[in-house]
Protein backbone atom coordinates (compact mmCIF):
# COMPACT_ATOMS: atom_id res chain seq x y z
CA UNK A 1 0.00 0.00 0.00
CA UNK A 2 2.78 2.39 0.83
CA UNK A 3 4.20 2.00 -2.68
CA UNK A 4 0.87 2.85 -4.24
CA UNK A 5 0.63 5.85 -1.97
CA UNK A 6 4.12 6.95 -2.98
CA UNK A 7 3.26 6.65 -6.64
CA UNK A 8 0.14 8.73 -6.10
CA UNK A 9 2.14 11.39 -4.27
CA UNK A 10 4.68 11.58 -7.09
CA UNK A 11 1.89 11.77 -9.63
CA UNK A 12 0.38 14.70 -7.76
CA UNK A 13 3.72 16.52 -7.77
CA UNK A 14 4.09 16.08 -11.54
CA UNK A 15 2.27 18.87 -13.33
CA UNK A 16 2.12 17.10 -16.72
CA UNK A 17 0.47 14.06 -15.13
CA UNK A 18 -2.16 16.12 -13.33
CA UNK A 19 -2.98 18.42 -16.25
CA UNK A 20 -3.18 15.76 -18.96
CA UNK A 21 -4.85 13.27 -16.62
CA UNK A 22 -7.35 15.92 -15.53
CA UNK A 23 -8.26 16.83 -19.10
CA UNK A 24 -8.73 13.15 -19.99
CA UNK A 25 -10.96 12.49 -16.98
CA UNK A 26 -12.95 15.64 -17.82
CA UNK A 27 -13.46 14.49 -21.42
CA UNK A 28 -14.55 11.03 -20.29
CA UNK A 29 -17.03 12.43 -17.75
CA UNK A 30 -18.57 14.78 -20.33
CA UNK A 31 -18.66 11.92 -22.85
CA UNK A 32 -20.61 9.74 -20.41
CA UNK A 33 -22.89 12.36 -18.85
CA UNK A 34 -23.40 14.60 -21.92
CA UNK A 35 -25.51 12.19 -23.99
CA UNK A 36 -27.68 11.45 -20.91
CA UNK A 37 -28.50 15.11 -20.39
CA UNK A 38 -28.88 16.08 -24.04
CA UNK A 39 -32.43 16.01 -25.42
CA UNK A 40 -31.12 14.36 -28.61
CA UNK A 41 -29.92 10.87 -29.35
CA UNK A 42 -27.27 9.74 -31.82
CA UNK A 43 -29.71 8.15 -34.30
CA UNK A 44 -32.44 10.72 -34.59
CA UNK A 45 -32.27 12.47 -37.98
CA UNK A 46 -33.94 15.79 -38.71
CA UNK A 47 -34.14 16.76 -42.35
CA UNK A 48 -35.44 20.25 -41.57
CA UNK A 49 -32.26 21.04 -39.70
CA UNK A 50 -29.30 19.85 -41.77
CA UNK A 51 -25.79 21.19 -41.14
CA UNK A 52 -26.83 23.64 -38.43
CA UNK A 53 -23.91 25.71 -37.07
CA UNK A 54 -22.69 25.01 -33.54
CA UNK A 55 -24.56 27.10 -30.97
CA UNK A 56 -27.33 26.97 -28.43
CA UNK A 57 -30.20 26.94 -30.94
CA UNK A 58 -32.20 23.77 -30.39
CA UNK A 59 -29.51 22.71 -27.90
CA UNK A 60 -27.21 21.52 -30.71
CA UNK A 61 -23.96 22.62 -29.02
CA UNK A 62 -21.75 21.20 -31.77
CA UNK A 63 -24.29 21.79 -34.56
CA UNK A 64 -25.81 19.03 -36.67
CA UNK A 65 -24.43 16.81 -39.43
CA UNK A 66 -25.56 16.29 -43.03
CA UNK A 67 -28.46 14.10 -41.84
CA UNK A 68 -29.51 16.56 -39.15
CA UNK A 69 -28.21 14.38 -36.31
CA UNK A 70 -26.90 16.13 -33.22
CA UNK A 71 -23.12 16.33 -33.50
CA UNK A 72 -22.52 16.76 -29.77
CA UNK A 73 -24.12 13.44 -28.91
CA UNK A 74 -22.43 11.73 -31.83
CA UNK A 75 -19.01 13.12 -30.90
CA UNK A 76 -19.46 11.99 -27.31
CA UNK A 77 -20.52 8.55 -28.49
CA UNK A 78 -17.42 8.58 -30.67
CA UNK A 79 -15.23 9.42 -27.68
CA UNK A 80 -16.83 6.60 -25.66
CA UNK A 81 -16.29 4.01 -28.38
CA UNK A 82 -12.79 5.20 -29.20
CA UNK A 83 -11.73 4.99 -25.56
CA UNK A 84 -13.45 1.65 -24.90
CA UNK A 85 -11.83 0.08 -27.98
CA UNK A 86 -8.44 1.47 -26.99
CA UNK A 87 -8.64 0.32 -23.38
CA UNK A 88 -9.88 -3.17 -24.23
CA UNK A 89 -7.29 -3.53 -27.00
CA UNK A 90 -4.59 -2.42 -24.58
CA UNK A 91 -5.71 -5.02 -22.05
CA UNK A 92 -5.53 -7.68 -24.78
CA UNK A 93 -2.01 -6.59 -25.70
CA UNK A 94 -1.12 -6.42 -22.02
CA UNK A 95 -2.20 -9.99 -21.33
CA UNK A 96 -0.45 -11.38 -24.42
CA UNK A 97 2.66 -9.26 -23.92
CA UNK A 98 3.08 -9.94 -20.20
CA UNK A 99 2.54 -13.69 -20.52
CA UNK A 100 4.83 -13.97 -23.54
CA UNK A 101 7.56 -11.77 -22.11
CA UNK A 102 7.42 -13.34 -18.67
CA UNK A 103 7.66 -16.87 -20.03
CA UNK A 104 10.54 -15.99 -22.37
CA UNK A 105 12.42 -14.12 -19.66
CA UNK A 106 11.82 -16.67 -16.92
CA UNK A 107 12.50 -19.85 -18.90
CA UNK A 108 15.47 -18.26 -20.67
CA UNK A 109 18.05 -20.07 -22.75
CA UNK A 110 17.09 -21.43 -26.14
CA UNK A 111 13.35 -20.98 -25.60
CA UNK A 112 13.96 -17.29 -24.90
CA UNK A 113 16.15 -16.93 -28.00
CA UNK A 114 13.54 -18.51 -30.27
CA UNK A 115 10.65 -16.57 -28.75
CA UNK A 116 12.45 -13.25 -29.10
CA UNK A 117 13.57 -14.05 -32.63
CA UNK A 118 9.88 -14.53 -33.43
CA UNK A 119 9.09 -11.10 -31.95
CA UNK A 120 11.87 -9.55 -34.05
CA UNK A 121 10.41 -11.17 -37.14
CA UNK A 122 6.95 -9.80 -36.40
CA UNK A 123 8.42 -6.35 -35.79
CA UNK A 124 9.48 -6.10 -39.41
CA UNK A 125 5.92 -6.62 -40.69
CA UNK A 126 3.61 -3.76 -41.63
CA UNK A 127 0.90 -5.00 -39.28
CA UNK A 128 -1.77 -2.54 -40.14
CA UNK A 129 -2.07 -4.15 -43.57
CA UNK A 130 -2.71 -7.49 -41.97
CA UNK A 131 -5.41 -5.96 -39.82
CA UNK A 132 -7.03 -4.57 -42.95
CA UNK A 133 -6.77 -8.01 -44.53
CA UNK A 134 -8.49 -9.45 -41.46
CA UNK A 135 -11.22 -6.83 -41.69
CA UNK A 136 -11.78 -7.69 -45.35
CA UNK A 137 -11.80 -11.42 -44.82
CA UNK A 138 -14.21 -11.47 -41.87
CA UNK A 139 -17.29 -9.56 -40.86
CA UNK A 140 -16.35 -6.31 -39.18
CA UNK A 141 -17.41 -6.70 -35.62
CA UNK A 142 -16.30 -5.00 -32.44
CA UNK A 143 -14.64 -8.04 -30.99
CA UNK A 144 -12.44 -8.54 -34.02
CA UNK A 145 -11.28 -4.92 -33.89
CA UNK A 146 -10.29 -5.30 -30.23
CA UNK A 147 -8.40 -8.50 -30.82
CA UNK A 148 -6.71 -7.30 -34.00
CA UNK A 149 -5.46 -4.07 -32.44
CA UNK A 150 -4.37 -5.86 -29.28
CA UNK A 151 -2.52 -8.39 -31.39
CA UNK A 152 -0.44 -5.64 -32.98
CA UNK A 153 0.57 -3.83 -29.86
CA UNK A 154 1.84 -6.63 -27.65
CA UNK A 155 5.33 -6.74 -29.15
CA UNK A 156 6.78 -3.78 -27.24
CA UNK A 157 5.20 -5.02 -24.04
CA UNK A 158 6.69 -8.50 -24.52
CA UNK A 159 10.19 -7.06 -24.98
CA UNK A 160 10.02 -4.83 -21.94
CA UNK A 161 8.50 -7.47 -19.68
CA UNK A 162 11.12 -9.98 -20.78
CA UNK A 163 13.91 -7.60 -19.82
CA UNK A 164 12.41 -7.02 -16.38
CA UNK A 165 11.79 -10.73 -15.82
CA UNK A 166 15.39 -11.56 -16.64
CA UNK A 167 16.52 -9.50 -13.67
CA UNK A 168 13.63 -10.52 -11.40
CA UNK A 169 14.27 -14.23 -11.70
CA UNK A 170 17.70 -13.83 -10.10
CA UNK A 171 16.15 -12.39 -6.94
CA UNK A 172 16.05 -14.28 -3.64
CA UNK A 173 12.29 -14.58 -3.30
CA UNK A 174 12.13 -16.41 -6.62
CA UNK A 175 14.86 -18.78 -5.46
CA UNK A 176 12.95 -19.32 -2.23
CA UNK A 177 9.74 -20.15 -4.12
CA UNK A 178 11.59 -22.54 -6.39
CA UNK A 179 13.22 -24.29 -3.41
CA UNK A 180 9.88 -24.83 -1.69
CA UNK A 181 8.68 -26.59 -4.81
CA UNK A 182 6.37 -24.03 -6.42
CA UNK A 183 5.75 -24.84 -10.09
CA UNK A 184 7.14 -22.64 -12.86
CA UNK A 185 3.67 -21.53 -13.96
CA UNK A 186 2.76 -20.54 -10.40
CA UNK A 187 6.02 -18.63 -9.95
CA UNK A 188 5.39 -16.64 -13.11
CA UNK A 189 1.76 -15.91 -12.17
CA UNK A 190 2.20 -15.20 -8.45
CA UNK A 191 5.71 -13.92 -8.01
CA UNK A 192 6.95 -12.48 -11.31
CA UNK A 193 3.80 -10.89 -12.76
CA UNK A 194 2.88 -8.72 -9.72
CA UNK A 195 6.39 -7.29 -9.64
CA UNK A 196 6.08 -6.11 -13.21
CA UNK A 197 3.27 -3.73 -12.27
CA UNK A 198 5.18 -0.43 -12.53
CA UNK A 199 6.63 -0.98 -15.99
CA UNK A 200 3.38 -2.41 -17.22
CA UNK A 201 1.34 0.60 -16.07
CA UNK A 202 3.68 2.98 -17.87
CA UNK A 203 3.59 1.02 -21.10
CA UNK A 204 -0.16 0.56 -21.03
CA UNK A 205 -0.62 4.32 -20.89
CA UNK A 206 1.63 4.54 -23.94
CA UNK A 207 -0.18 1.67 -25.70
CA UNK A 208 -3.62 3.27 -25.39
CA UNK A 209 -2.87 6.16 -27.79
CA UNK A 210 -1.43 3.68 -30.28
CA UNK A 211 -4.58 1.60 -30.10
CA UNK A 212 -6.67 4.76 -30.57
CA UNK A 213 -4.60 5.55 -33.66
CA UNK A 214 -5.19 2.14 -35.21
CA UNK A 215 -8.91 2.12 -34.45
CA UNK A 216 -9.50 5.62 -35.78
CA UNK A 217 -7.35 4.87 -38.84
CA UNK A 218 -9.53 1.85 -39.67
CA UNK A 219 -12.77 3.72 -38.98
CA UNK A 220 -11.56 6.65 -41.08
CA UNK A 221 -11.07 4.31 -44.03
CA UNK A 222 -14.54 2.84 -43.45
CA UNK A 223 -13.14 -0.50 -42.30
CA UNK A 224 -13.67 -0.12 -38.57
CA UNK A 225 -16.73 0.95 -36.61
CA UNK A 226 -19.80 0.92 -38.90
CA UNK A 227 -22.80 3.27 -39.10
CA UNK A 228 -25.00 4.08 -37.22
CA UNK A 229 -22.42 3.50 -34.48
CA UNK A 230 -19.56 5.91 -34.74
CA UNK A 231 -16.06 6.66 -33.52
CA UNK A 232 -13.87 9.73 -33.77
CA UNK A 233 -12.14 8.33 -36.85
CA UNK A 234 -15.46 7.77 -38.61
CA UNK A 235 -16.60 11.29 -37.64
CA UNK A 236 -13.42 12.82 -39.08
CA UNK A 237 -14.08 10.90 -42.28
CA UNK A 238 -17.63 12.28 -42.44
CA UNK A 239 -16.24 15.75 -41.71
CA UNK A 240 -13.77 15.55 -44.61
CA UNK A 241 -16.69 15.12 -47.02
CA UNK A 242 -18.48 18.19 -45.66
CA UNK A 243 -15.57 20.47 -44.86
CA UNK A 244 -16.19 23.13 -47.52
CA UNK A 245 -19.66 24.00 -46.25
CA UNK A 246 -19.54 22.77 -42.68
CA UNK A 247 -16.02 22.98 -41.33
CA UNK A 248 -17.18 22.23 -37.76
CA UNK A 249 -18.03 18.67 -38.81
CA UNK A 250 -14.30 18.18 -39.44
CA UNK A 251 -12.79 20.44 -36.80
CA UNK A 252 -14.76 19.23 -33.74
CA UNK A 253 -14.01 15.48 -33.97
CA UNK A 254 -10.48 16.22 -35.26
CA UNK A 255 -9.84 18.51 -32.30
CA UNK A 256 -11.23 15.97 -29.82
CA UNK A 257 -9.14 13.16 -31.27
CA UNK A 258 -5.99 15.32 -31.28
CA UNK A 259 -6.58 16.43 -27.67
CA UNK A 260 -7.15 12.89 -26.43
CA UNK A 261 -4.05 11.57 -28.20
CA UNK A 262 -1.86 14.45 -27.00
CA UNK A 263 -3.05 14.00 -23.40
CA UNK A 264 -2.42 10.26 -23.42
CA UNK A 265 1.07 10.76 -24.85
CA UNK A 266 1.94 13.48 -22.34
CA UNK A 267 0.46 11.37 -19.53
CA UNK A 268 2.45 8.28 -20.53
CA UNK A 269 5.69 10.26 -20.88
CA UNK A 270 5.19 11.89 -17.50
CA UNK A 271 4.28 8.57 -15.86
CA UNK A 272 7.60 7.22 -17.05
CA UNK A 273 9.28 10.04 -15.13
CA UNK A 274 7.19 9.23 -12.06
CA UNK A 275 8.35 5.62 -12.04
CA UNK A 276 11.92 6.47 -13.02
CA UNK A 277 12.49 8.83 -10.15
CA UNK A 278 11.03 6.25 -7.80
CA UNK A 279 13.68 3.74 -8.79
CA UNK A 280 16.44 6.32 -8.39
CA UNK A 281 15.72 6.72 -4.71
CA UNK B 1 30.91 -7.12 -44.94
CA UNK B 2 29.66 -9.31 -47.79
CA UNK B 3 29.12 -12.15 -45.35
CA UNK B 4 27.12 -9.86 -43.09
CA UNK B 5 24.95 -8.74 -46.01
CA UNK B 6 24.36 -12.34 -47.13
CA UNK B 7 23.43 -13.45 -43.61
CA UNK B 8 20.90 -10.64 -43.37
CA UNK B 9 19.47 -11.58 -46.75
CA UNK B 10 19.05 -15.21 -45.66
CA UNK B 11 17.38 -14.01 -42.47
CA UNK B 12 14.77 -12.12 -44.45
CA UNK B 13 13.59 -15.17 -46.41
CA UNK B 14 11.71 -16.92 -43.56
CA UNK B 15 9.99 -13.63 -42.72
CA UNK B 16 8.86 -13.29 -46.32
CA UNK B 17 7.55 -16.86 -46.39
CA UNK B 18 5.70 -16.29 -43.13
CA UNK B 19 4.05 -13.20 -44.60
CA UNK B 20 2.94 -15.00 -47.74
CA UNK B 21 1.54 -18.05 -45.91
CA UNK B 22 -0.19 -15.94 -43.26
CA UNK B 23 -1.79 -13.57 -45.77
CA UNK B 24 -2.86 -16.43 -48.03
CA UNK B 25 -4.44 -18.39 -45.19
CA UNK B 26 -6.27 -15.35 -43.82
CA UNK B 27 -7.89 -14.63 -47.16
CA UNK B 28 -8.82 -18.24 -47.76
CA UNK B 29 -10.26 -18.73 -44.29
CA UNK B 30 -12.76 -15.98 -45.05
CA UNK B 31 -16.40 -17.01 -44.89
CA UNK B 32 -18.29 -16.60 -48.16
CA UNK B 33 -16.91 -16.58 -51.69
CA UNK B 34 -15.22 -13.79 -53.60
CA UNK B 35 -18.16 -13.60 -56.02
CA UNK B 36 -20.94 -13.24 -53.48
CA UNK B 37 -23.16 -10.53 -54.84
CA UNK B 38 -26.76 -9.44 -54.60
CA UNK B 39 -27.41 -11.48 -57.72
CA UNK B 40 -27.85 -15.17 -56.88
CA UNK B 41 -26.02 -17.42 -59.32
CA UNK B 42 -27.09 -20.91 -60.21
CA UNK B 43 -25.05 -23.77 -58.80
CA UNK B 44 -23.57 -24.64 -62.20
CA UNK B 45 -22.33 -21.12 -62.82
CA UNK B 46 -20.81 -20.96 -59.34
CA UNK B 47 -19.04 -24.24 -59.94
CA UNK B 48 -17.75 -22.97 -63.28
CA UNK B 49 -16.43 -19.77 -61.74
CA UNK B 50 -14.80 -21.72 -58.92
CA UNK B 51 -13.16 -24.01 -61.46
CA UNK B 52 -11.96 -21.09 -63.59
CA UNK B 53 -10.21 -19.54 -60.57
CA UNK B 54 -9.09 -22.96 -59.26
CA UNK B 55 -11.13 -22.47 -56.09
CA UNK B 56 -12.36 -26.06 -56.25
CA UNK B 57 -8.89 -27.45 -55.62
CA UNK B 58 -7.66 -28.38 -52.15
CA UNK B 59 -6.04 -25.52 -50.24
CA UNK B 60 -2.45 -26.71 -50.52
CA UNK B 61 -2.76 -27.06 -54.31
CA UNK B 62 -4.12 -23.52 -54.50
CA UNK B 63 -1.20 -22.32 -52.43
CA UNK B 64 1.37 -24.05 -54.65
CA UNK B 65 -0.27 -22.52 -57.69
CA UNK B 66 -0.27 -19.07 -56.09
CA UNK B 67 3.29 -19.38 -54.87
CA UNK B 68 4.58 -20.60 -58.24
CA UNK B 69 2.94 -17.60 -59.87
CA UNK B 70 4.36 -15.31 -57.21
CA UNK B 71 7.91 -16.44 -57.97
CA UNK B 72 7.35 -15.28 -61.54
CA UNK B 73 5.85 -11.99 -60.44
CA UNK B 74 2.29 -13.11 -61.20
CA UNK B 75 -0.18 -12.31 -58.43
CA UNK B 76 -3.20 -13.70 -60.24
CA UNK B 77 -6.29 -12.01 -61.69
CA UNK B 78 -8.21 -9.28 -59.88
CA UNK B 79 -11.66 -10.44 -58.82
CA UNK B 80 -13.30 -7.05 -59.39
CA UNK B 81 -11.32 -5.22 -62.05
CA UNK B 82 -12.11 -7.71 -64.81
CA UNK B 83 -9.45 -8.26 -67.48
CA UNK B 84 -6.68 -6.90 -65.22
CA UNK B 85 -4.12 -8.88 -63.31
CA UNK B 86 -3.10 -7.79 -59.83
CA UNK B 87 0.46 -7.29 -61.04
CA UNK B 88 -0.72 -4.90 -63.77
CA UNK B 89 -2.73 -2.87 -61.31
CA UNK B 90 0.19 -2.63 -58.88
CA UNK B 91 2.46 -1.70 -61.80
CA UNK B 92 0.30 1.27 -62.80
CA UNK B 93 -0.47 2.56 -59.32
CA UNK B 94 2.79 2.07 -57.46
CA UNK B 95 5.02 4.64 -59.27
CA UNK B 96 2.80 7.50 -58.04
CA UNK B 97 2.95 6.24 -54.45
CA UNK B 98 6.69 5.75 -54.75
CA UNK B 99 7.18 9.35 -55.88
CA UNK B 100 5.00 10.63 -53.05
CA UNK B 101 6.70 8.46 -50.43
CA UNK B 102 10.24 9.31 -51.54
CA UNK B 103 9.57 13.03 -51.43
CA UNK B 104 7.97 12.75 -47.99
CA UNK B 105 10.90 10.71 -46.71
CA UNK B 106 13.50 13.19 -48.00
CA UNK B 107 11.57 16.10 -46.51
CA UNK B 108 11.26 14.27 -43.19
CA UNK B 109 14.97 13.50 -42.91
CA UNK B 110 16.18 16.95 -43.97
CA UNK B 111 13.81 18.95 -41.77
CA UNK B 112 13.81 16.47 -38.92
CA UNK B 113 17.59 16.38 -38.60
CA UNK B 114 17.86 20.15 -39.00
CA UNK B 115 15.20 20.88 -36.37
CA UNK B 116 16.58 18.28 -33.97
CA UNK B 117 20.16 19.57 -34.22
CA UNK B 118 18.97 23.14 -33.85
CA UNK B 119 17.06 22.21 -30.68
CA UNK B 120 20.01 20.25 -29.26
CA UNK B 121 22.35 23.23 -29.74
CA UNK B 122 19.93 25.52 -27.92
CA UNK B 123 19.00 23.07 -25.23
CA UNK B 124 16.46 24.23 -22.64
CA UNK B 125 15.85 27.57 -24.29
CA UNK B 126 12.59 28.82 -25.73
CA UNK B 127 13.43 27.77 -29.33
CA UNK B 128 14.26 24.26 -28.09
CA UNK B 129 11.04 24.00 -26.12
CA UNK B 130 8.97 25.21 -29.08
CA UNK B 131 10.57 22.68 -31.43
CA UNK B 132 9.93 19.90 -28.92
CA UNK B 133 6.33 20.96 -28.28
CA UNK B 134 5.79 20.96 -32.03
CA UNK B 135 7.38 17.51 -32.23
CA UNK B 136 5.11 16.09 -29.52
CA UNK B 137 2.08 17.47 -31.34
CA UNK B 138 3.28 16.10 -34.67
CA UNK B 139 3.83 12.64 -33.19
CA UNK B 140 0.46 12.53 -31.45
CA UNK B 141 -1.80 13.76 -34.23
CA UNK B 142 -2.47 11.25 -36.99
CA UNK B 143 -2.06 11.97 -40.70
CA UNK B 144 -5.79 11.71 -41.34
CA UNK B 145 -6.36 14.64 -38.98
CA UNK B 146 -3.42 16.76 -40.17
CA UNK B 147 -4.18 16.33 -43.88
CA UNK B 148 -7.81 17.50 -43.94
CA UNK B 149 -7.09 20.38 -41.54
CA UNK B 150 -4.23 21.52 -43.82
CA UNK B 151 -6.56 21.30 -46.81
CA UNK B 152 -9.24 23.28 -45.00
CA UNK B 153 -6.77 25.96 -43.99
CA UNK B 154 -4.43 26.30 -46.99
CA UNK B 155 -6.65 25.20 -49.86
CA UNK B 156 -10.27 25.95 -48.93
CA UNK B 157 -9.95 29.07 -46.75
CA UNK B 158 -6.73 30.74 -47.96
CA UNK B 159 -6.72 29.18 -51.45
CA UNK B 160 -2.93 29.15 -51.62
CA UNK B 161 -2.58 25.59 -52.78
CA UNK B 162 -4.71 23.22 -54.86
CA UNK B 163 -6.76 20.83 -52.71
CA UNK B 164 -7.21 17.94 -55.09
CA UNK B 165 -5.16 15.86 -57.44
CA UNK B 166 -7.25 15.81 -60.59
CA UNK B 167 -7.52 19.05 -62.54
CA UNK B 168 -4.17 20.26 -61.27
CA UNK B 169 -0.80 19.91 -62.91
CA UNK B 170 2.84 20.02 -61.93
CA UNK B 171 4.55 20.14 -58.57
CA UNK B 172 1.89 22.17 -56.73
CA UNK B 173 -0.45 19.21 -56.44
CA UNK B 174 2.26 17.22 -54.67
CA UNK B 175 2.92 19.89 -52.07
CA UNK B 176 0.08 19.38 -49.59
CA UNK B 177 0.05 15.56 -49.70
CA UNK B 178 3.80 15.42 -49.20
CA UNK B 179 3.71 17.87 -46.28
CA UNK B 180 0.86 15.99 -44.60
CA UNK B 181 2.65 12.69 -45.06
CA UNK B 182 6.02 13.98 -43.86
CA UNK B 183 4.94 16.01 -40.83
CA UNK B 184 4.69 13.19 -38.23
CA UNK B 185 8.02 11.80 -39.42
CA UNK B 186 9.67 15.23 -39.25
CA UNK B 187 8.49 15.38 -35.64
CA UNK B 188 9.74 11.92 -34.74
CA UNK B 189 13.12 12.37 -36.43
CA UNK B 190 13.55 15.77 -34.75
CA UNK B 191 13.09 14.15 -31.33
CA UNK B 192 15.48 11.33 -32.15
CA UNK B 193 18.13 13.69 -33.52
CA UNK B 194 17.87 16.05 -30.56
CA UNK B 195 18.39 13.24 -28.03
CA UNK B 196 21.33 11.67 -29.83
CA UNK B 197 22.90 15.04 -30.70
CA UNK B 198 22.87 15.99 -27.02
CA UNK B 199 24.63 12.71 -26.23
CA UNK B 200 27.21 13.19 -28.95
CA UNK B 201 27.90 16.81 -28.03
CA UNK B 202 28.76 15.64 -24.50
CA UNK B 203 31.30 13.08 -25.75
CA UNK B 204 35.09 13.31 -25.45
CA UNK B 205 35.93 13.78 -29.11
CA UNK B 206 33.65 16.82 -29.31
CA UNK B 207 35.35 18.30 -26.24
CA UNK B 208 38.72 17.71 -27.90
CA UNK B 209 37.57 19.39 -31.09
CA UNK B 210 36.31 22.32 -29.07
CA UNK B 211 39.61 22.53 -27.19
CA UNK B 212 41.39 22.74 -30.51
CA UNK B 213 39.37 25.88 -31.20
CA UNK B 214 36.82 24.60 -33.71
CA UNK B 215 33.59 26.59 -33.99
CA UNK B 216 30.21 25.05 -33.26
CA UNK B 217 29.22 24.90 -36.93
CA UNK B 218 32.38 23.02 -37.87
CA UNK B 219 32.05 20.64 -34.94
CA UNK B 220 28.48 19.74 -35.84
CA UNK B 221 29.22 19.48 -39.53
CA UNK B 222 32.43 17.45 -39.45
CA UNK B 223 32.28 15.57 -36.15
CA UNK B 224 28.91 15.38 -34.46
CA UNK B 225 26.40 15.02 -37.28
CA UNK B 226 27.42 11.58 -38.50
CA UNK B 227 27.34 9.73 -35.16
CA UNK B 228 24.21 11.62 -34.16
CA UNK B 229 22.47 10.35 -37.31
CA UNK B 230 22.85 6.66 -36.39
CA UNK B 231 19.59 6.39 -34.40
CA UNK B 232 17.84 8.19 -37.27
CA UNK B 233 19.17 5.60 -39.68
CA UNK B 234 17.89 2.75 -37.57
CA UNK B 235 14.51 4.48 -37.42
CA UNK B 236 14.31 4.40 -41.23
CA UNK B 237 12.68 0.94 -41.18
CA UNK B 238 9.68 1.94 -39.02
CA UNK B 239 9.56 5.27 -40.88
CA UNK B 240 9.13 3.49 -44.20
CA UNK B 241 6.29 1.42 -42.78
CA UNK B 242 4.67 4.54 -41.31
CA UNK B 243 4.90 6.42 -44.60
CA UNK B 244 3.35 3.50 -46.49
CA UNK B 245 0.48 3.41 -43.99
CA UNK B 246 0.15 7.18 -44.12
CA UNK B 247 0.07 7.22 -47.90
CA UNK B 248 -3.05 5.03 -47.81
CA UNK B 249 -4.83 7.83 -45.96
CA UNK B 250 -3.27 10.71 -47.87
CA UNK B 251 -4.09 9.21 -51.26
CA UNK B 252 -7.67 8.68 -50.11
CA UNK B 253 -8.03 12.29 -48.90
CA UNK B 254 -6.42 13.97 -51.90
CA UNK B 255 -7.80 11.54 -54.47
CA UNK B 256 -4.38 10.44 -55.70
CA UNK B 257 -4.62 7.33 -57.89
CA UNK B 258 -1.76 5.52 -56.15
CA UNK B 259 -1.45 2.08 -54.65
CA UNK B 260 -2.87 3.17 -51.30
CA UNK B 261 -6.12 4.22 -52.88
CA UNK B 262 -6.32 0.97 -54.81
CA UNK B 263 -5.76 -0.87 -51.57
CA UNK B 264 -8.62 0.87 -49.74
CA UNK B 265 -10.96 0.44 -52.70
CA UNK B 266 -10.02 -3.23 -52.95
CA UNK B 267 -10.60 -3.69 -49.22
CA UNK B 268 -14.03 -2.03 -49.38
CA UNK B 269 -14.97 -4.02 -52.53
CA UNK B 270 -13.71 -7.28 -51.02
CA UNK B 271 -11.45 -7.84 -54.01
CA UNK B 272 -9.63 -10.69 -52.27
CA UNK B 273 -6.85 -11.30 -54.75
CA UNK B 274 -6.03 -7.61 -55.11
CA UNK B 275 -5.91 -7.08 -51.33
CA UNK B 276 -3.81 -10.21 -50.91
CA UNK B 277 -1.46 -9.12 -53.69
CA UNK B 278 -1.02 -5.61 -52.33
CA UNK B 279 -0.43 -6.85 -48.76
CA UNK B 280 2.25 -9.22 -50.00
CA UNK B 281 3.75 -6.47 -52.16
CA UNK B 282 3.81 -3.96 -49.27
CA UNK B 283 5.22 -6.49 -46.83
CA UNK B 284 7.95 -7.50 -49.26
CA UNK B 285 8.79 -3.86 -49.84
CA UNK B 286 9.03 -3.15 -46.11
CA UNK B 287 11.14 -6.24 -45.45
CA UNK B 288 13.51 -5.47 -48.34
CA UNK B 289 13.89 -1.81 -47.36
CA UNK B 290 14.53 -2.87 -43.76
CA UNK B 291 17.21 -5.17 -45.12
CA UNK B 292 18.81 -2.29 -47.03
CA UNK B 293 18.76 -0.14 -43.89
CA UNK B 294 20.32 -2.98 -41.87
CA UNK B 295 23.10 -3.47 -44.38
CA UNK B 296 23.74 0.28 -44.62
CA UNK B 297 23.91 0.43 -40.85
CA UNK B 298 26.44 -2.38 -40.83
CA UNK B 299 28.48 -0.59 -43.48
CA UNK B 300 28.54 2.65 -41.49
CA UNK B 301 28.98 1.24 -38.00
CA UNK B 302 31.42 -1.70 -37.84
CA UNK B 303 30.38 -2.51 -34.24
CA UNK B 304 27.05 -3.87 -35.54
CA UNK B 305 28.71 -6.37 -37.87
CA UNK B 306 30.55 -8.05 -34.99
CA UNK B 307 27.37 -9.43 -33.43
Amino acid sequence: MTTLFNIWRRMRENRAVMVSGGILIGIVIVAIVGPLISPHDYLQTNFDNLLQRPGTAGFHLFGTDDLGRDLFVRSMLGVQITIVVAVVASVVSLVIGVMYGAVAGYVGGRVDAIMMRFVDTLYALPFIFFVILLMVAFERNFLLIFVAIGAINWLDMARIVRGQTLSLREREFVDAARLTGVSTAAIIMRHIAPNLLGVVIVYVTLTIPQAILVESFLSFLGLGIQEPQTSLGALVDAGVNQMEGASWMLLIPAGLLATILLCFNFFGDAMRDVFDSRSER
Amino acid sequence: MLKYALLRLLGAIPTLLLVIVLAFLMVHAAPGGPFDDERVLSAEIEANIAAAYHLDEPLHRQFYRYFAGLLQGDLGPSYRYRDHTVSELIGTAFPISLKLGTMAMLLAVVFGVAAGSFAALRRNTLPDRSVMAFAMTGISIPVFVIAPVLVLLLAVKLQWLPAGWSGNEGAARFLLPVIALALPQVAYIARLTRASMIDVLASDFVRTARAQGLGTTAIVRYHALKPAMLPVLSYMGPAIAAILTGSVVVEEIFGIPGLGQFFVRAALNRDYTLVLGIVIFYATLVILLNLVVDILYGAIDPRIRQR
